[in-house]
């Protein structure tokens, strides 16, 4: 597989499983308002994903359909690979156990997609970069809502300050594969394709730092990190929710919708 | 009946887009103003309604009372002569 | 005392005979308020209890352009819940009093919402039939006589059109698709079109509110007049989808040019007003869950606030 493919690949998978993830907790939000704001952030995960899906499917080879040779569209990516053919990154997989949860997944993960993005407008992949330009303002948002959360509920009551250090504890060694690289994306950060994730890693554990501390929680100590999504391998839960995303799609092949 | 779980409400005004004024929109609740923005936003503005919000805590809003309509606004009634159309000009003026 | 509230009630009455809108600091009858705070409130609990029948296809949706649309849609509930929450608050009740008379039973939500989502075509008949009753309901309201009620129905109704829309789009690629899907598209059909026809509610001999209701402007036409206009613009739809209603005694009275329909079962409908519908308790259940697990959420976000504003008393001080 072409380098390139596997990278927006990456990609698309990552904001495709974290709006899943997202969606899961519609109708079960603390506040009718955070239910559309959740909402929001997975509308504008899933369009991500669609634009990255439908870029792959111009890298990819193109097949012999009935209509002749054709690229992949975005669905081919979303409901016809296997689940060990996904390779977002394990944090964005994990359920969300409760708001405190959903909402340091949230976080964790958009204080690495926002840096991620900004980096990605100098691409010089066009495509990619000016996805990523638009990504950034929707990322943006999505950190503040994010932020705004972590530090009320650290510094709020002591129920929720606790609640909020678990989620925090519990997520923390997921965060470390963000900044992982391997030659696949090695050979795009050379060519100026790729952002270099050590660069944007130390944002993150800049705003991730400043956050904590003014939401009164402790930074988590680093440990050893869980990795295995970008090669294909995730933990117990994820076979259940690709199962859910592609249970529809697969029981009609070929249908259209 | 309230508690320490219920938000306060929140007036919204949205401007639609530039040399306008902001217009009360609605209403929605938030602990704090940085939320009652986020929520005004995802509330009003999801087809691209504004460009530009406030938010002001509705206990903050003095309003006045319409039973004082009549000494407040009717006075004004008789003064017709602020409005442009009291004036009849001559048809050659095209423009004024 | 008496002089002044024959005055107000004048007063009153000369607005309403205008087809002038009642503001909220307006005086109006106890029994206008009440009326507006039930209907208010119900409506918006149907739209926040609505959002869980299509919300439970959300993760499932069979693409991905179908899985934006249905998050914007169930999104768009939400939003119509909060107009609506916002229309009744002006009326004195604030939001908490009213969600706590839906999650006490108090306060009822549209029958409709009672019913499964079993296939993905149910999220196609959703669109086409519920939402598309639901505008034959809401369009009127638009002119409703107390301001706030008539501003939050014209911004809904706006969104209501897109909801329609893409849910007829459903059923016509489902009734153009596979056999399978086909039979799908029927089965949804036949399961939500006598539901969908009782959303206009009892017939209007057996209707309590209607006459002070039409008094009032809070009500422009009556239960049966607006479920024939309703099946007389679904029945063509269903032909062109090729689709058949589940009513073999329909049919069309050359006349007056209606269709009419068959006998509507009424004690099913009252079966499920009273809470014996497939879905009453699931839904109720899962509002009250969501509602009861995000109240450590709701006080922590208040007691942030209270610290918030204390760091700034004692900054200025
Ligand atoms: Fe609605
Ligand atoms: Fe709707």
């Amino acid at each position: 597989m072409p380098p390139l493919l596997t990278y927006t690949l990456r990609q698309g998978d990552r904001a495709l499983v974290l709006a899943q993830r997202l969606l899961e907790t519609i109708t079960h939000a603390p506040e009718i308002e955070e239910d559309m704001a959740l909402s929001n952030l997975a509308l504008d995960l899933i369009g991500q994903a669609r634009a990255l899906y439908t870029y792959a499917g111009e890298i990819d080879e193109p097949f012999e359909g009935p209509d002749g040779t054709t690229n992949h569209d975005e669905d081919h990516y979303a409901y016809w690979r296997e689940q060990h053919e996904f390779c977002n990154p394990l944090l964005v997989e994990q359920p969300g156990e409760g708001f405190a949860q959903v909402i340091a997944r949230q976080f964790l993960h958009d204080a690495y997609a926002l840096p991620y993005w900004q980096a990605m407008t100098s691409s010089t992949d066009t495509t990619l970069a000016a996805l990523a330009a638009k990504s950034v303002k929707e990322t943006a948002y999505h950190l503040r809502h994010g932020r705004s959360w972590v530090v009320r509920l650290g510094d709020g009551t002591s129920e929720s300050h606790d609640r909020m250090q678990s989620a925090v504890d519990h997520l923390w060694r997921f965060t470390g594969e963000l900044f992982e690289h391997d030659e696949v994306e090695d050979q795009l950060i050379v060519v100026g394709i790729a952002a270099d994730p050590t660069e944007i890693q130390a944002t993150w554990l800049a705003t991730v730092t400043d956050t904590l501390h003014e939401a009164t929680l402790a930074l988590p100590d680093d440990g050893v990190m869980q990795t295995g999504g970008r090669s294909g391998r995730h933990t117990e839960s994820f076979s259940r929710l690709i199962g859910e995303l592609q249970v529809l799609a697969r029981a009609h092949p070929g249908a259209s919708w | 009946m309230s508690s320490k779980a219920d938000w306060p409400l929140w007036e919204v005004f949205v401007r639609a887009k530039r040399g306008v004024s902001h217009v009360h929109a609605g209403t929605v609740h938030a602990p704090d103003a940085e939320l009652a923005l986020q929520n005004a936003r995802d509330l009003f503005t999801r087809r691209s309604e504004g460009i530009s919000l406030w938010v002001v805590k509705s206990n903050d809003i003095t309003a006045s009372d319409p039973d004082d309509r009549d000494a407040l606004f009717d006075p004004a009634d008789d003064k017709t002569f602020r409005h442009p159309t009291d004036f009849e000009l001559p048809d050659e003026v095209a423009n004024m | 005392m008496a002089a002044d509230s024959d005055a107000l009630q004048a007063r009153f009455d000369r607005l309403i005979d205008a087809d002038e809108r009642i503001e909220p600091r307006d005086w109006m009858p106890d029994e206008y308020r009440k009326t507006l705070v039930r209907q208010i409130a119900q409506h918006a609990h149907s739209e926040i209890i609505g959002m869980q029948p299509e919300g439970n296809w959300l993760t499932r949706a069979p693409s991905l352009r179908r899985k934006a649309i249905l998050t914007a849609k169930v999104q768009d509930e939400a939003g119509h819940g909060l107009y609506l929450y916002g229309a009744a608050e002006t009326l004195g009740t604030p939001r908490e009093e009213l969600l706590d008379r839906l999650h006490t039973g108090r306060q009822k939500y549209s029958s409709i919402f009672n019913y499964p989502t079993l296939t993905w075509a149910d999220v196609g008949a959703i669109g086409w039939l519920v939402d598309g009753a639901a505008i034959m309901n809401q369009v009127p309201l638009c002119r409703c006589s107390f301001g706030p009620y008539a501003r939050a129905m014209i911004r809904i109704c706006k969104e209501e059109s897109f909801h329609q829309r893409q849910g007829f789009q459903i059923m016509l690629t489902l009734a153009k698709g596979t056999p399978e899907q086909k039979t799908l598209a029927q089965d949804a059909l036949d399961r939500w079109w006598w539901p969908s026809i009782m959303m206009f509610g009892p017939p209007d001999a057996e209707s309590v509110h209607g006459d002070q209701n039409m008094r009032w402007g809070i009500k422009r036409f009556g239960n049966d007049e607006l479920r024939q206009k309703f099946i007389d613009a679904t029945v063509p739809q269903a032909d062109l989808l090729g689709l058949v209603i589940p009513d073999p005694d329909m049919y069309l009275d050359e006349e007056s040019g209606h269709y009419v329909h068959g006998t509507i079962d009424w004690d099913h409908f009252w079966d499920v007003v009273k809470g014996d519908g497939p879905c009453n308790r699931e839904r109720l259940a899962t509002r009250v869950g969501a509602h009861d697990d995000g109240t450590w959420v709701r006080e922590a976000a208040t007691a942030y606030a209270d610290k918030q504003a204390q760091r700034a008393a004692e900054a200025a001080a």
